[in-house]
């Protein structure tokens, strides 16, 4: 990645070949995961595999077409950083979706 | 988006910045600019950050009502399945909506690189390709819901197939990002005729192809989770 370099006056100057890379690459891990639908995959196969392809993409995404992989630390931390609040969120809730679930099951059936 | 001169071309200029963690702990604690970008770029960032939020409770909301209920959850690939030649297909025009939109992602990109080389023409060219993709992505929403609406009765508030709280996540998370995407377009197409106007090529700043770059990317990446979450899962 820090092979092109080249942020003249905050100006994100890259090769279109390495966009092109990437635009293909997106391609590629979409068909993937269309695939896992058409293919009726099931069960922890199927979650990991959605999981993995997604964050693939968002990392592509994020790195290249968002230039974040050549902006200085500072900038990233600022905006990647904040996120992992929600990740909290999502573990919280997770376990409140479980309770929730298990007392309608008990109570409300 | 003014066109004066940003604080970072003197920065550019300025004794070379340590790299990494010290870098880090430098840019915080210089009590000067932190970010060294221009200010547009920066709080189109801390937007999109925000924005993140906004995505990120929903798509929990969703989680969380997907977990607790105890009606099962209509399966998303047969409810947005596409007949072909008398075969259904499943997911189809969510595939093809997921290929148009990253095709925009792609030129959008290619429009930022255009427009860094001072290519104004071919960045606009590429900037209306990146809003015409856009729209065909509103339209075929727009029939996607019209489908969900008339034809399978799903409604907010309840639907014939299963759980209530599949209409109500929907509707919501495919509609606050419908509505981005709107946005996007109009503000694509406006920067887009300010580019060919000549508006950025009297200051020489091309800033704000990155900044609308950055968003449109950004409508993408939130279409990369609401795909897997809620389509694929």
């Amino acid at each position: 990645m820090s092979s092109s370099v080249s942020t003249t006056g905050g100006e994100q100057q890259h090769p279109i070949r390495l966009y092109l890379m990437v635009w293909a690459l997106l391609f590629v891990l979409s068909v993937l995961s269309y695939g896992v639908d058409y293919f009726h995959l099931q069960g922890l196969l199927r979650w990991t595999l959605i999981i993995a392809f997604m964050s693939l993409k968002a990392g592509l995404i994020v790195a290249v077409f968002m230039h974040m992989a050549w902006e200085r630390l500072a900038l990233i931390y600022a905006i990647l950083l904040p996120p992992v609040a929600l990740l909290v969120l999502v573990g919280l809730m997770a376990s409140e979706a479980g309770h929730t679930h298990l007392s309608r099951l008990l109570f409300f059936r | 988006m003014m066109s004066h001169a940003t604080p970072q071309t003197a920065a550019a200029s300025a004794p070379a910045l340590p790299p990494g963690l010290r870098g880090l702990v430098a840019d915080w604690s210089g009590d000067r600019q932190t970010f060294h970008v221009a200010w547009g770029k920066a709080m189109m960032w801390i937007f999109l950050l925000s924005d993140t939020f906004i995505f990120g409770s929903f798509l929990t909301g969703y989680m969380t009502v997907r977990g607790s209920t105890t009606v099962p959850w209509p399966n998303p690939s047969q409810v947005f399945a596409l007949q072909v030649g008398g075969v259904d297909v499943p997911l189809l025009l969510i595939a093809i909506m997921t290929f148009v939109l990253i095709s925009s992602s792609g030129t959008m990109a290619m429009a930022v690189n255009c427009a860094y080389r001072r290519d104004r023409v071919n960045a606009a060219r590429l900037m209306f390709v990146t809003a015409a993709l856009g729209a065909t992505f509103v339209g075929m929403q727009a029939y996607e819901w019209s489908k969900l609406i008339l034809e399978l009765d799903i409604r907010p508030w309840g639907n014939p197939l299963g759980a209530a709280q599949f209409g109500s996540s929907f509707f919501m998370i495919t509609g606050f990002h419908g509505l981005h995407v709107t946005g996007g377009v109009i503000f694509l197409v406006v920067v887009a005729i300010r580019l060919l106007r000549g508006r950025y090529e009297r200051g020489g700043n091309y800033q704000i192809v990155e900044i609308v770059g950055l968003y449109w990317h950004f409508v993408d990446l939130v279409w990369v989770f609401i795909f897997a979450l809620f389509y694929l899962w």
